[in-house]
């Protein structure tokens, strides 16, 4: 019997699957050997884009002839923070939070309401379309579902050829020789340019839309869960790729997913939100080790472990009722009050600003303290100059409490309930 | 002893214009009552084509069904279709992945799970509605009577689950089948779901087939665990058996390819190379062979050629692999556990 499955590199039989994604060309082979070790956490390093109270409302219209404006979604509402040049921020929450909104927000997909995205120094906020076309090249995006992102009347050639003929970055006689090598990068078989997107499974389609994104040199990918729709043998092959090519080119990433575990294994930075804010922002190590907010903590806690057979059972878990509020109309006070088990009078009157309480350290949380160790009162009430219960304390005076990109050198601490400085 | 639920020798294939498809090729499984079956795959693994055909849900189409599925001493596959209406969502209820789709647009989601009772109870609609309030109380709908004539385009992601698992469970059926029950939900309403699940099973003393591709869900959910791979099971055992000491090259690829919240993050993950094979046209030998990167330590060509049996490894206790490798236990002990977990084989 012939061994159809033996080359995979060769376009196999008619009836068979396309070739597989171990048709890795030389390059990557070569990458491979250097072994990249997942990016680490480098506070000094140079910010590429800065994200400033970044906001993005949609205008809810009534029904109707006139269609007023009667309130507004308020998908992201206030983020801010900054992605180190060839470094990866994580962004994770649940669905609905708006963490896909703010990658839109942020590659310009859609016109943020307020705040500023920075990148070197241009606002992109600021600009208009026109003016917005070179800096596109800088910013590229990878999509989560590799089905409905490609389009399936173009061949792979016209798909990632398409930016290149767009910004002119090569000469028309030298287009598809420049594809075939964006193929071989992504460990795609080079000779298939002019197959479409239907001949290729799952994982191999977001290499194409990876290759696609890397035509352009970008200096930043917003990548919008990029593996949630491949198979779990898949996407570490995907997760693998994106490290090594981030190394190679020295790409930064805003890496946004709802799988803890692989923004962990990914970035050395995270951000966690919850309806349209950041509640609580970290390096790797202090965030999955010594979360301080009572959502992060439930959510390291639902995620089910392969562990826990070995021990049997099911694990005593941090329990959240009910589901994400409606972002149009989010609780009062601190928007996770309703489903959280620390929520108490204050939660309701006054939001939590999200004060640094580390180095790298930041949180949004009237009783932020690693799990069971929670204080009794609020941190916040002398800052925000209410007492316990959250009403306006006519003796305190409130402190500023900037929400900045950046991490400062100086930071809350919570067990002395004082700005402390190194 | 005679099981609850006995599947043997289950084959089915759909004949194509291009060939037959072998979805499912010789799968032979037990389930007693109040135990839960984890079955783990990539998708085109024929998990969900099997418990289809539990289900009777082939019936006009292509597929050429053999083997048989004891179910309390009857063979479902020898049943017609109206025998099979009896049991079906009575005694034998599924749990889709997906309950938008699941669920039909245009009536209202009481209505529908009154449907399902109604049909194997004869009641009024008074009756049949005082029953779905209780049931929809049961799975943790908050307002049940006024949720009763909500559409399932009113109900979150979350609820409409709930609302499909209270339509499974309406009759007390003593088998169910939950085809990816929590994939299209977040963690915490995952876990949520999960605690409901176990919950009733707990209540009602309901067999689960749990089908998902999560080994996490597997290992909190699941007594045994079932790995398919291109139609077939390669493992299959207890779930700590399957879990703590896999034998099986798939097994640990498929562990090594999930990142763990407690792993080195310095270490790369070790992806399974390669594509899941085409039912159409599967490998001679063993199916899983062209993505092994242990292949080469089986003598000769015995893994492109001969498809290994399914059978209990040296550690015995119902472990079962379908592996060539003559001493699979050490090499997970040598050489996978320190690629995987460089940590955890330290501290071993």
């Amino acid at each position: 019997m012939a061994e159809p499955h033996e080359s995979q590199t060769e376009p196999a039989a008619d009836n068979t699957v396309p070739a597989g994604d171990v048709a890795a060309g030389p390059s990557l082979e070569e990458l491979l050997k250097q072994s990249n070790k997942p990016a680490k956490f480098d506070p000094d390093a140079p910010s590429i884009l800065t994200v400033d109270n970044l906001e993005m409302y949609f205008p809810v219209r009534s029904t109707g002839v006139i269609r007023r404006k009667i309130g507004d979604v308020k998908a992201v509402d206030g983020i801010s923070l900054s992605i180190p040049r060839g470094g990866s921020v994580g962004l994770v929450g649940e669905s609905g939070c708006g963490k896909s909104t703010a990658g839109r927000a942020i590659t310009r997909l859609y016109k943020p309401t307020g705040g500023s995205v920075k990148f070197g120094d241009r606002d992109l906020v600021q600009l208009s379309n026109r003016e917005l076309k070179p800096l596109r090249r800088d910013v590229q995006m990878i999509f989560q579902d590799p089905y409905s992102s490609l389009n399936p009347r173009h061949s792979v050639g016209a798909i990632i050829g398409a930016p290149l003929r767009i910004h002119n970055m090569v000469p028309k006689n030298q287009t598809l020789k420049r594809v075939q090598e964006l193929l071989e990068v992504v460990g795609l078989n080079p000779e298939h340019y002019n197959r479409y997107p239907n001949e290729f499974s799952g994982g191999q389609r977001q290499r194409i839309g990876i290759a696609r994104s890397l035509a352009l040199q970008p200096k930043l990918i917003v990548a919008d869960e990029p593996v949630s729709a491949l198979d779990v043998s898949i996407q570490a092959q995907v997760i693998n790729l994106l490290q090594d090519l981030q190394k190679e080119f020295d790409i930064a990433f805003l890496f946004i997913a709802h799988d803890l575990a692989v923004v962990r294994h990914f970035c050395p930075q995270i951000a966690v939100m919850y309806l349209g804010k950041i509640v609580e922002i970290a390096d790797r190590e202090t965030l999955y080790s010594r979360p301080n907010h009572p959502y992060t903590q439930a959510l390291l806690s639902a995620a089910p472990d392969v562990k826990q057979a070995a021990i049997g059972g099911r694990r005593e878990r941090i329990r959240l009722t009910g589901e994400v509020p409606s972002p149009i109309n989010p609780p009062s006070g601190c928007r996770f009050r309703t489903r959280c088990p620390l929520a108490r009078e204050i939660c309701a009157k006054v939001e939590p600003p999200l004060m640094q309480i580390g180095p790298h350290h930041k949180v949004a949380c009237h009783f932020a303290g690693e799990l069971g160790n929670q204080p009794h009162d609020p941190v916040t009430a002398r800052m925000l100059g209410v007492d316990n219960s959250g009403n306006p304390d006519p003796g305190a005076t409130p402190t500023q409490i900037e929400d900045s990109p950046e991490f400062s050198d100086v930071w809350f601490d919570l067990k002395e309930r004082r700005t402390v400085k190194p | 002893m005679e099981h609850f639920l006995s599947v043997e020798d289950l084959r089915v294939h759909f004949k194509t214009a291009d060939g037959i498809v072998k979805a499912t090729d010789g799968l032979s499984y037990t389930l007693d009552r109040g135990q839960t079956l984890g079955i783990v795959g990539e998708s085109g693994s024929g998990k969900s084509v099997s418990s289809s055909a539990i289900m009777g849900l082939h019936a006009g189409t292509t597929a050429q069904i053999s083997g048989s599925v004891w179910f309390d001493g009857v063979d479902l596959l020898t049943l017609s279709q109206a025998e099979m209406r009896k049991l079906r969502g009575k005694e034998i209820a599924m749990i889709f992945q997906d309950p938008l789709s699941a669920l039909h647009p245009y009536y209202s989601v009481g209505k529908q799970i009154a449907e399902a009772y109604r049909v194997h109870n004869s009641v009024t609609k008074k009756q049949a509605r005082t029953k779905v309030i209780e049931m929809l109380e049961l799975v943790g709908i908050p307002q049940p009577d006024r949720r009763f004539d909500g559409y399932p385009h009113e109900y979150s992601g979350g609820m409409r689950q709930r609302a499909m698992i209270a339509m499974a469970l309406i009759n007390d059926p003593s088998l169910v089948i939950a085809d990816e029950p929590t994939t299209a939900l977040d963690v915490t309403v995952q876990a949520q779901i999960l605690d409901l699940l176990q919950n009733l099973q707990k209540e009602f003393n309901t067999a689960i087939i749990m089908i998902t591709h999560d080994l996490g869900v597997i290992a909190e959910m699941a007594d045994d665990a079932l790995v398919m791979y291109a139609g077939r099971a390669v493992e299959y055992g207890p779930v700590s058996e399957v879990l703590t000491h896999p034998e099986m090259p798939y097994t640990w690829g498929l562990l090594s390819s999930v990142p763990d919240v407690t792993a080195d993050t310095d270490a790369r993950m070790v992806p399974i190379p390669g594509n899941p094979p085409s039912l159409l046209n599967q490998p001679p030998g063993c199916a899983f062979h062209p993505r092994c990167v242990h292949s080469s330590k089986v003598p000769g060509d015995l893994c492109r050629t001969t498809l290994p049996e399914l059978l209990e490894g040296p550690r015995g206790g119902g472990h079962l692999t379908r592996c060539h490798l003559a001493d699979p236990e050490q090499i997970y002990e040598t050489q996978v556990i320190p690629e995987i977990a460089p940590m955890q084989a330290e501290e071993r």
